[in-house]
């Protein structure tokens, strides 16, 4: 496919921008995704203002005044703690979050690399955040860290496996596990022979759409799944001995993740770049990252909605949840897609 | 059922040494079987005056003093296997300011500055009973407006204290945004003791023999309204909290009091009522204020868990506000201070006034030597009592379930320690 960005340059340099781009979005995203819904729609919610001083309108320096706080605050390491340990954690989640954005297209063309396999890769890296979560628990010699750390654990191996159910439903509608692929699949689909506006899998797969939700939300370790950081029982779980610069790593760890998620749930149920029903402008390339994004925003629009509304689950509650419903319902939901898909 | 767990009690509190003497063996052994456990957990147990048993493997963690979920310096240690409590700990004291002692030394008037900072979110609630024994010693009574006035002021303390715990649990259970509400809700009726009182938190309004002021104008038609908000925020707390299905099935069951054994540990107040207990010294006690002449529902709850306790306060804070809007109705008008001598002496005596407050039941014994001054006070404090019966109730619970079970039995510190 040419696109309108097709220049003539040499693989050192597209390689150079697109590592740009990629180290670019995961804290523009999660500086986007916290001002939005956390500074924002949060205070609103809660009959406040937020912030509306720094940066003139609205309060929207906050973030980044934050930042330069965090990057000036003294680093302190607990005196027992697993420096080493200690020190690589946050960087684990980060870089987890970093690796889902290589597969997520963009546009036609804007893509760092199209995977065959992109949605196995994409859940496969998502949950490696796992292992810095429990290196950071653990490392910190802290109580409330330990604690918070066995329980992301628990919570994520739960939590896997209604997600990639969940997923599975698409992969077979849209036969290919290519994120472009599936972009394309929901673009051509149609729904029992009506095209008009392809096929956005949120409407055959609601199911599958509800439940990447939940999963999600686990995944992410936002309420009503947080026991992990628990702020009113463990106060803050594993981060809890991270200060400074360390800490804004796991800050950004939160919401590029929660940016990556919604990402991949508008490529997988909301047809990613592609304008429903609107065929190859010539400008898919410029208009696909606002596309994309306006649909992500929509995704993390109900996810952070759930997240300051709801209290949250026991951790036996919350196993509960996973193996006796969302697992049946995931499963149920494989066997209905491919029934109807080999009959119809 | 309770003589299990009294034995089982009994025998965690033999100490080490006790029964590694009565086994024969050396305390070389008894360190040397501890090897693997860290040894720095002891200097915890000593400070917790808990001692450990040989075979532990378990965690011992600390919640608080400087805890979220302990709103201020309450101290848990707690013995954990995994997430399970094995036993529980309350440590107090980190706020102990001598009250009882303190006042010793102040006259009458001074007093109700201190007591006001017993339970500092209902403080008005807390001058009354300490006002109303000084006036039974001198035999004094207030005039009917300045009672009218002084019972208003007591259930709108009770409201701003309960609206907070509303939204206040549901942040323990893990909900941000109903704590918001409650302290925007709480604001109203702050606003109207500020108006009538000159203080939010402080009001020190009570004066042996009535109160500081009347009224201010246009009072009333305010408290009015603002008990149309405080209802339809009761409305929001049952359906955003109360009604929703995660809080239910965090709460419902979880930390149950039976009646019995809430009573004998001197659990009082709301906390009791949800164990079933119909019990309210504003209708059950000697009588006091206005409350003989008021029309009000005690409200109690068969189930004893958390969820019963929030309940509970729930149609509590209601009621509250129904009584209010009634005592508006019936206000009688009149002076507010009755004739008292300039230099306030309290004859030789002695007396006993309990009351209803937010908390529970507080109460206190002056003792008077006929000094401008009291000879003792003793403080009855709720919050002391109700946590009282947390070793009970923690253990077997889920680390999750002990801050819903702190939040639902509402204590204030400064109510434990004085």
């Amino acid at each position: 496919m040419d696109g309108t960005l097709a220049l003539d340059l040499g693989w050192g340099t597209i390689l150079a921008i697109k590592t740009l781009i990629v180290l670019a979005a995961i804290p523009a995203g999660a500086f986007i995704l916290g001002y939005v819904f956390l500074l924002k729609m949060m205070s609103h919610m809660q009959s406040r203002l937020g912030p509306m001083d720094p940066g003139g309108f609205h309060g929207w320096f906050q973030l980044v005044g934050d930042g330069i706080k965090f990057l000036q605050k003294e680093d302190i390491m607990p005196a027992q703690a697993d420096r080493r340990v200690f020190a690589i954690a946050p960087a684990i989640v980060v870089i987890s979050t970093f690796l889902v954005f290589l597969v997520i297209p963009t546009g036609p063309d804007l893509i760092v690399k199209d995977l065959e396999v992109g949605v196995f890769y994409a859940l496969a890296v998502s949950s490696l955040s796992v292992i810095g979560v429990l290196m950071a628990g653990w490392a910190s010699a802290n109580k409330f860290a330990l604690l918070g750390a066995l329980r992301a654990a628990a919570q994520l191996i739960a939590y896997e496996l209604p997600l990639l159910l969940a997923v599975v439903g698409v992969v077979v509608q849209a036969q290919t596990m290519s994120l472009q692929g599936i972009v394309g699949a929901q673009q051509n689909g149609a729904i029992f022979g009506w095209d008009a506006i392809g096929n956005p899998f949120i409407l055959t797969q609601f199911v599958g759409f509800a439940l990447f939700l939940v999963a999600a939300q686990a995944e992410l370790t936002q309420t009503p799944f947080d026991m992990p950081v628990a702020e009113s029982e463990l106060v803050s779980g594993y981060m809890v001995e991270y200060t400074g610069f360390r800490f804004l790593f796991f800050f950004i760890g939160e919401f590029g993740t929660a940016f990556a998620f919604s990402a991949l749930a508008a490529t997988l149920f909301l047809g990613g770049w592609a304008i429903p029903g609107v065929d190859d402008t010539g400008l898919a390339n410029v208009l696909g990252p606002l596309v994309l994004f306006t649909k992500l925003m929509f995704v993390a629009f109900l996810m952070f909605w759930v997240r300051f509304t709801y209290p949250r689950l026991r951790e036996d509650q919350l196993q509960a949840v996973a193996w006796k419903y969302l697992i049946p319902i995931g499963l149920a939901n494989i066997l209905v897609t491919g029934a109807l898909k080999v009959a119809l | 059922m309770s003589d299990e767990r009294a034995s089982e009690a009994e025998r965690s509190r033999a100490s080490t040494a006790e029964r590694a003497a009565a086994a024969g063996v050396s305390p070389a052994a008894v360190s040397e079987a501890m090897g693997e456990v860290d040894p720095s957990i002891y200097r915890h147990l000593a400070d917790a005056q808990m001692n450990v048993e040989l075979d532990t493997g378990d965690m011992i963690l600390n919640l608080g003093p400087q805890h979220p979920a302990t709103h201020g310096t309450l101290r848990l240690v707690v013995r954990l296997d995994g997430e399970r409590v094995i036993a529980a700990d309350p440590v107090i004291g980190y706020m102990h300011r001598g009250y009882e002692k303190l006042t010793e030394v102040r006259s009458y008037p001074q007093i109700t500055t201190l007591i006001n900072r017993i339970d500092w979110l209902s403080s008005f609630a807390n001058e009354v009973p300490f006002i109303h024994g000084a006036e039974l010693l001198m035999g004094i009574e207030a005039p009917p407006r300045a009672q009218y006035i002084r019972t208003i002021l007591t259930e709108l303390s009770r409201i701003a204290t309960f609206l907070l715990f509303l939204g206040e649990m549901g942040l323990q259970v893990g909900a941000l945004t109903p704590a918001f509400y409650g302290f925007r809700d709480r604001e109203h009726v702050l606003n109207l003791i500020e108006a009538a009182t000159g203080g939010r938190f402080h009001p020190n309004f009570n004066r042996i023999g009535g109160t500081k002021d009347d009224l201010p104008w246009g009072w009333v038609a305010e408290t009015r309204n603002t008990m149309k908000v405080v209802l339809d925020a009761c409305t929001d707390f049952d359906n955003l909290v109360a009604g929703n299905e995660i809080f239910e099935a965090r709460t419902k069951g979880i930390g149950i009091i039976p009646g019995d054994v809430g009573a004998g540990y001197g659990v009082s107040g709301s906390n009791l009522r949800a164990s079933g207990v119909d019990w309210d010294l504003r209708r059950d006690g000697k009588p006091y204020l206005v409350y003989p002449e008021l029309d009000f529902k005690v409200w109690t709850h068969p189930d004893g868990d958390s969820f019963a306790r929030y309940w509970v306060r729930l149609q509590e804070t209601r009621e509250a506000a129904r009584m209010v809007i009634q005592m508006l109705d019936q206000l009688p008008a009149g002076p507010v201070m009755a004739k008292v001598p300039r230099i306030i002496k309290v004859p030789v005596g002695e007396v006993w006034v309990e009351t209803e407050n937010p908390l529970g039941q507080m109460g206190y014994y002056v003792i008077s030597k006929g000094a401008i001054g009291p000879f003792r006070v003793k403080i009855r404090s709720a919050s002391f009592s109700n946590v009282s019966i947390l070793p009970w109730l923690l253990r077997g619970v889920y680390v999750p379930d002990v801050i819903t079970i702190l939040a639902s039995l509402y204590f204030i510190l400064g109510d434990i320690d004085r």
